[in-house]
């Protein structure tokens, strides 16, 4: 059985995506950790470019271009701008230690396939079997976004998990309207804009970006 | 009519937009107060007028109907103007007409920005209880109704920087979103699953529900609508909401707020339902019935005036939730003559509320004012030193009291006659229920009359309870007209029944399919059900008050006149009077609460004979209070604080917590 040139090319970008994934998983530096985010955008972009290419909808180079513009450009050198600003260029403090992060990522990307094994079966569209990847992103963003102490490399993993979804949406359903991608476009947007002067706000009361501090405001 | 192409509705839509214009205006004009208050509430009473012409327009046409080119895709927004709502809207404009000039002197001395924002708030409260009147659609009304509750609250609340205000204000919200939740469950059963376009009133009139959801919508339509009215055991919020709020917010909230929960159960139980049943109208009696009582009960202890005014609500939303009820059990059983006439005294005296009691609450905002007390055992005779008021106050506490030829008389007279004159229903208990529930109807309206005695004569009559106030001043200009203008209407609506009862008949038509018919006999006297039974012509008898008066007044004139003696009154045996010797209020209230005592929760502390600074401390207060609510209170704290077990303010675990449900959901759904 012979896989069509584009979709192997899908396969291979969903597989980086799956990888950037884990490299944010264990990136301990924030410069790099955009950096990975801005690659992973990338490999999105170019995915949902070849989707549109081979399924030839329209629609879909915009939301490539979209995310590309996104993605790769605006939203990385919002997060630069800002750790600039906070100056918090130093590592990234984790929970659990990396490696044990790294088995539970494992055990989340087996759970994630095994899940999308039915709903694949049922797909019809050239990219199936791409939800279980999409699946394993998103968990692995959410995974990252427990496991650190610091409020920027949480905001990555808001941002990495959108991208999961964003790409679950154009593998198993050739994207949403176009409606629904821009809208979802703002929020992420205006999202990073809110957590950018809660930042400042955090840094502001409690002098460190560290959210454990946050444990103070609960009411007694 | 139409002949321009304007409908009522047209109209009715102009004005809101003035009103929230206005309102916005207000806002802009924050640096210069005096020209919010003299220019902005003037204008804004203004399309009150507007708004009760155009309802007195729409009652005599067919409804007219607009779809709203607004609200979220595919849900637009439906008007409708109906008799029904037309006349709440003649009730609605009418009554905020008095206070909104009231309101253009009370607001007088307000700082700038505050004024600003209760310009702005008043506005919107008058515009979305106009909208909820025309509201043609579950949405729309839902909306409209939430709009009110939201800038009613902030109007409640305006001088929040006192506590007791906050917790006042806190209660009515809570209360008003209980309450608006029962109704959005009742729009639910309502549309009962018929899909998206089934949230119009127009679709779910068609709905014909089995009768077990019929009751379920109007038992949820009842207790909603209820929480707003005040009806019991639903009424904790009016006596500390109404004090709380500025007075002619209180008048709105009395006069105008309380009549769109009544319009609420009228639109919902006699037009969005197609059938009803007995238990029903039995369930609304009983419930209206002891909410009388227990309003006028506890307006009798009350010291201060608003809240006396506000258990005076109470009572008075019971004895609207009678007619209801006994509108139902006629309805159900055929009696139709006797149900339009049930209803007709209901709807009047809706109207009659409107304006005696936003009088009763302004003209408490002037006493305010003047002398900047609300409790009445520091008031008295300050029919001296203001006479204005004084004077304009009589006539709602003669109306209110339910004496001819006053409105007040006319609906309790009609609501009498509805009970009287039923003949033999087909349920012999209802039978037997009745005329006992015609007897607690007339206590009611007796110890309404009682309670007015006190609250006239402790603020009034005697002598100053305090040296400040000799300085107290009467009403101002504004405050002058928007009293006289509801005082006005007192007096026109108790000396016309006959027109008024000519007008309703289109709504009871509208709602029951059958009209009081020939209610008057000529002009002059209103016979509701026949010439021969009974019948009432306000205008003869208030000519023969007159006469009695004019003739006693020449007598004394021509045969006393010259040999007239000016001495100290009933001073028998007291050559020194003073204003310490009066009755006061507790005192006057002392004899409902020995009669009702179990009724009430009462802790009082006597001094003992020998001390030589005595102090008294009385307290009368709700036993519901204690038995419903604090143990509610109480509940939900147990439950809070478990559930805040959950909180640690770490949002690794807020996440963890998402993760887990995510994968839980993930993996077995």
């Amino acid at each position: 059985m012979s896989i069509p040139f584009t979709t192997q090319i899908i396969n291979l970008l969903a597989s980086i995506l799956l990888l950037i994934a884990f490299a944010m998983l264990s990136q301990r530096r924030i410069l790099s950790l955009i950096k990975l985010f801005a690659w992973q955008g990338l490999a999105l972009s170019a995915s949902t470019f070849v989707v549109a290419y081979s399924t030839a909808q329209h629609h879909l180079y915009y939301s490539a271009a979209l995310t590309l513009l996104l993605k790769v450009l605006i939203l990385p050198w919002l997060l630069h701008r800002l750790i600039h600003k906070l100056n918090v260029k130093w590592d990234v403090e984790t929970l659990i230690n990396i490696p044990t992060t790294m088995l539970v990522g494992i055990v989340l990307v087996i759970f994630a396939f095994n899940l999308a094994a039915p709903i694949s079966q049922l797909s019809e569209s050239i990219t199936r079997g791409l939800i279980g990847i999409a699946l394993a992103s998103v968990l692995l963003s959410l995974l990252m976004m427990i496991t650190r102490r610091k409020a920027v490399p949480q905001v990555v993993g808001f941002l990495a998990m959108e991208n999961g979804l964003f790409f679950a949406a154009t593998s198993a359903t050739h994207g949403m309207p176009l409606v629904v991608e821009l809208g979802i476009a703002l929020d992420v947007l205006v999202g990073t804009f809110i957590f950018g002067i809660f930042f400042f706000q955090l840094r502001e009361t409690f002098d460190s970006l560290d959210i454990t501090h946050m444990e103070k405001l609960k009411d007694d | 009519m139409d002949a321009v192409g304007i409908l009522p509705l047209d109209v009715l839509g102009g004005v809101i937009l003035l009103w929230l214009v206005l309102g916005l205006f207000g806002l802009v004009l924050q640096n210069t107060p005096h020209l919010i208050s003299s220019i902005i509430f003037p204008l804004g009473a203004i399309a009150a007028l507007v708004v009760a012409g155009t309802g007195l327009w729409a009652l005599g046409a067919a409804p007219s109907i607009a779809v709203l080119p607004l609200g979220l895709p595919d849900l637009p927004l439906h008007l409708r103007l109906d008799p029904l709502a037309a006349f709440f809207l003649i009730l609605l404009g009418g009554a905020s007409f008095g206070v909104s000039l009231f309101s253009a002197g009370y607001f007088r001395s307000m700082a700038g920005g505050m004024l600003a924002l209760l310009c702005l708030e008043y506005h919107l409260f008058l515009a979305s209880m106009a909208l909820i009147l025309v509201a043609d659609d579950a949405y729309m009304f839902m909306v409209a109704w939430e709009s009110m509750a939201l800038s009613s609250y902030f109007l409640v609340t305006t001088d929040h920087a006192i506590p007791d205000i906050r917790k006042a204000g806190f209660l009515y919200l809570l209360v008003a979103h209980v309450g608006a939740i029962s109704i959005l469950l009742c729009f639910g059963v309502m549309q009962g699953g018929h899909g998206i376009g089934a949230y119009t009133f127009a679709a779910m009139r068609e709905a014909h529900l089995s009768p077990f959801w019929s009751s379920i919508a109007f038992l949820l339509a009842l207790f909603g609508f209820g929480a707003k009215a005040g009806v019991l055991p639903l009424h904790v919020w009016l006596p500390e909401a109404y004090p709380a709020a500025p007075s002619p917010v209180a008048a709105l909230l009395s006069g105008v707020l309380l009549k769109t929960a009544i319009y609420g159960i009228l639109r919902i139980t006699f037009d969005l339902l197609a059938t009803q049943l007995w238990w029903w109208g039995v369930l609304a009696l009983a419930l209206g019935l002891i909410t009388a009582v227990f309003g006028v009960m506890f307006a009798a202890v009350q010291g201060d005036m608003k809240r006396l005014l506000a258990y005076s609500s109470i009572e008075n939303a019971g004895l609207l939730l009678v007619g209801i009820g006994l509108t139902v059990i006629f309805h159900v059983y055929g009696k139709d003559a006797l149900a339009a006439l049930s209803l007709t005294a209901a709807l009047y005296h809706c109207l009659n509320h409107a304006f005696f009691k936003s009088l009763l609450f302004i003209g408490t905002g002037s006493i305010l004012h003047a002398t900047g007390e609300r409790n009445m055992g520091r008031l008295g005779g300050l029919i001296r030193k203001m006479p204005w008021a004084a004077a304009l106050m009589l006539v709602g506490v003669l109306s209110i009291s339910g004496l001819p030829p006053f409105n007040g008389f006319v609906s309790e007279w009609l609501l009498l006659q509805a009970f009287l004159l039923s003949p033999g229903l087909p349920n012999s208990y209802i039978n037997m229920l009745i005329p006992v529930a015609a007897a607690v109807i007339a206590l009611a309206a007796a110890l309404a009359a009682y309670v007015m005695v006190k609250f006239y004569g402790i603020i009034f009559l005697g002598q100053h309870r305090e040296k400040a106030l000799e300085q107290a001043h009467d009403a101002g200009i504004w405050e002058r007209i928007g009293l006289t203008w509801l005082a006005i209407v007192c007096v026109v609506l108790g000396l016309a029944p006959v027109f008024v009862v000519q007008h309703l008949d289109q709504v009871t038509r509208m709602l029951l399919g059958h009209g009081l018919g020939n209610a008057a006999a000529g002009w002059l006297f209103l016979a509701p059900v026949d010439i021969e039974r009974a019948s009432y012509s306000p205008v003869i008898f208030l000519s023969a008050v007159l006469g009695v008066m004019l003739m006693t007044a020449l007598g004394v004139h021509r045969f006393y006149h010259g040999r007239l003696r000016r001495g100290p009154a009933w001073n028998c045996g007291f050559p020194v009077q003073n204003a310490r010797m009066q009755d006061t209020a507790e005192g006057f209230g002392q004899p409902i609460r020995r009669i009702f005592e179990p009724f009430f929760r009462i802790e009082s502390e006597l001094p003992s004979a020998f001390d030589t600074h005595p102090r008294y401390h009385g307290r009368s207060d709700d036993r519901i209070w204690f038995a419903l609510y604090l143990p509610i209170k109480s509940l939900t704290e147990k439950l809070s604080s478990r559930a805040s077990l959950l909180q640690h303010g770490r949002i690794h675990l807020y996440l963890t917590y998402t993760f887990a449900t995510l994968v839980v959901l993930l993996a077995f759904v």
